[in-house]
């Protein structure tokens, strides 16, 4: 069941946001601010682009290796994401049969490279965001978004959000296994049960909402919440987002590509 | 039908992000007038009882397979919309981030598909209208499955749209429509359905909660809607006008990939020098490609790329892979590093 295996991922890539690296060390608002820019780098080529996404795969594999992340479970999320893009993307061969490019003397289609370029692309931001969240921290995030001036409302209550969402789920995965001990086959899932079932978690949630304000008002809650604040913007920080900013726009500007490809043909001959 | 960053021009991606931020910071805002503190560790944890109900599944009535709810709708019903869309973004954003659903550029669109149509326009427009006069358990079920639809189809329509105008599909729109539409009318009727009974039960169970709930709401949202809708469309328009003039004083990227291959640009520009080096420099900074409506006459004038050389597609081949395994030997290299580090 898809259920425990979930449950099991969000607390493995927290677990994996508490490493001490030099990346997990760096400023959560410049790795959110590098990151994003890297984003926007990788969609801004056109739809035929390929060779030119492949300098590109050096940040995530920065992350991963300087992060010290099992490259194993990200490519698991990655494959297991739901392929929306691919989905639509797979279209693209069928409706552009227009040939661009031969390979070895095998004609290539338009369709088939937008198609590529959709899933590299889809590879690239994908296992960004992902490893993002690996080497950061969901607090450290929150940190980020507080400091870059998000209501604090906002930012307050996906701090709640993140903390009570390990304790919702355990009580879930309880109420889930109960209703799998208690049913055989398919049966328990009719919307019958499930909206009662539902609605009783509703109710507990609302009913703990409820319990943790009033353990709040007796701890000194006075509409005032202060969040944390590890993190201050070090030299180190400055120089990591300049330098990879500037490599990315090497890489989107400069066709290093074809410049390797090209040095190598005139070896070979 | 979350949207993805593979499919999004930065543009639209950008457009949809700067309208996404406005609205959340003008929901805090009224949130901020009319606090009640209660609300934020309600918003917290309903934003986490939306993932962990996600998680309890059923089985469609006919198909005999399983599905789960979204709940955007049963949270501006619960909380009111300027709440709702606070916490629909909340659970986004953990979605896109540990779930890797979409992605960081795209969540900006997944928010406004997902937040905006439920929150600002079913709930107060549909939801409310109808219950307002009378709450009795026919009026919520028809009120909430008309919205929940109205919502999903709106989104579904956002997703087309989004995608249609960063131009990477090359599905022609009618056929993308009848792609997405019906579909999400079958999973707008069963979410309808669901919510529905959910609020209903919820009601006869702890009756106080949800009056309690519609005080707050009945509070919070007391401003006016209209005014609410006026600023986010003048937003849209005004982020996305200023973009779209943005990306087109940039040269294309097509164009500029044309150029590349023909290694000139136009002839009139050889005799100026100085213009020459400017427009160098411009195309250097080419960051977003040149972004247009994708009209008839471009969809036929576009599809012609040129002959290619194939010796240049060959190493920009080549290229490609050579590239990959520098990379490897980059991540091998970093590895090593790490572990050396380790042992002094």
């Amino acid at each position: 069941m898809t259920f425990d295996s979930e449950y099991f991922n969000l607390g493995y890539l927290d677990t994996l946001s508490y490493k001490d690296t030099f990346v997990h060390r760096l400023d959560p608002r410049v790795k959110l601010f590098v990151s994003f820019i890297f984003i926007l780098f990788v969609v801004s080529f056109p739809k035929y682009e390929l060779s030119g996404l492949m300098p590109f795969f050096i940040y995530p594999v920065f992350l991963l290796t300087a992060g010290d992340i099992p490259l194993k479970a990200i490519v698991k999320k990655v494959l297991f994401v739901s392929p929306f893009a691919i989905f639509i993307g797979i279209f693209n061969p069928l409706i552009d049969t227009n040939v661009i490019i031969k390979l070895f003397g095998v004609p290539v289609t338009g369709g088939w490279v937008s198609f590529f370029s959709i899933i590299v692309k889809f590879i690239l931001t994908v296992s960004t965001a992902l490893l993002l969240i690996a080497v950061t921290s969901f607090p450290g995030i929150c940190e980020a978004l507080e400091r870059l001036k998000l209501p604090k409302i906002f930012v307050v209550q996906l701090l709640f959000l993140y903390r009570y969402l390990f304790v919702l789920f355990e009580e879930t995965l309880r109420m889930v296994r109960a209703r799998e001990a208690r049913s055989f086959g398919k049966k328990g899932k009719e919307m019958k049960t499930f909206i009662r079932l539902v609605s009783v978690l509703l109710i507990k949630s609302v009913e703990r909402a409820e319990r943790i304000y009033q353990a709040m008002l007796s701890r000194g809650f006075r509409g005032e919440i202060k969040v944390l604040k590890i993190h201050s913007l070090r030299l180190q920080d400055v120089l990591f987002a300049i330098f990879s900013v500037i490599i990315f726009y090497a890489f989107r500007n400069f066709d290093i590509v074809s410049l390797i490809g090209e040095t190598l043909r005139s070896f070979f001959r | 039908m979350h949207m993805s960053d593979a499919l999004l021009s930065p543009t639209v991606g950008g457009a949809l992000w700067a309208g996404t931020i406005g609205t959340i910071v003008y929901c805090a805002r009224k949130l901020k007038e009319k606090m009640d503190e209660k609300m934020i560790p309600l918003m917290g944890v309903l934003g986490a009882f939306i993932f962990a109900g996600q998680m309890i599944n059923f089985t469609i009535p006919g198909t005999g397979s399983s599905g789960h709810i979204g709940g955007g709708m049963l949270l501006a019903i619960l909380l009111g919309p300027y709440s709702a869309f606070l916490v629909i973004a909340s659970v986004l954003m953990v979605q896109a981030l540990f779930f890797a659903d979409g992605g960081l550029l795209a969540l900006g669109a997944n928010i406004w598909n997902l937040g905006i149509y439920p929150c600002f326009i079913a709930y107060p427009l549909i939801y409310r209208t109808i219950v307002r006069q009378k709450i009795s358990p026919r009026r919520i079920t028809i009120a909430t499955i008309l919205s929940v639809v109205i919502g999903l189809q709106l989104g579904a329509l956002s997703v087309v749209l989004e995608t249609k105008m960063s131009g990477i599909t090359e599905l022609p729109l009618s056929t993308f429509l009848l792609l997405m539409q019906p579909i999400h009318l079958a999973i707008g009727l069963i979410e309808g359905f669901a919510t529905a009974g959910i609020v209903i039960y919820v009601r006869t169970l702890r009756p106080d909660i949800v009056e309690d709930l519609e005080g707050v709401k009945a509070l919070s949202s007391s401003g006016s809607l209209k005014k609410v809708l006026v600023v986010m469309a003048v937003l849209a328009v005004i982020t996305g006008s200023a973009f779209s003039w943005f990306a087109s004083t940039y040269p294309d990227g097509l164009e500029w990939s044309i150029e590349k291959i023909y290694g000139k640009p136009e002839i009139s520009e050889k005799e100026n020098p100085i213009k020459k080096s400017l427009s160098k420099l411009q195309e250097k900074t080419a960051v977003l490609p040149d972004y247009s409506f994708p009209s008839k006459g471009e969809e036929e004038a576009k599809p012609s790329w040129p002959a290619v050389d194939p010796g240049t597609s060959f190493a920009g081949f080549i290229g490609g892979i050579m590239v990959l395994v520098l990379i490897f030997i980059f991540g091998i290299g970093i590895k090593y590093i790490r572990k050396h580090k380790e042992k002094t």
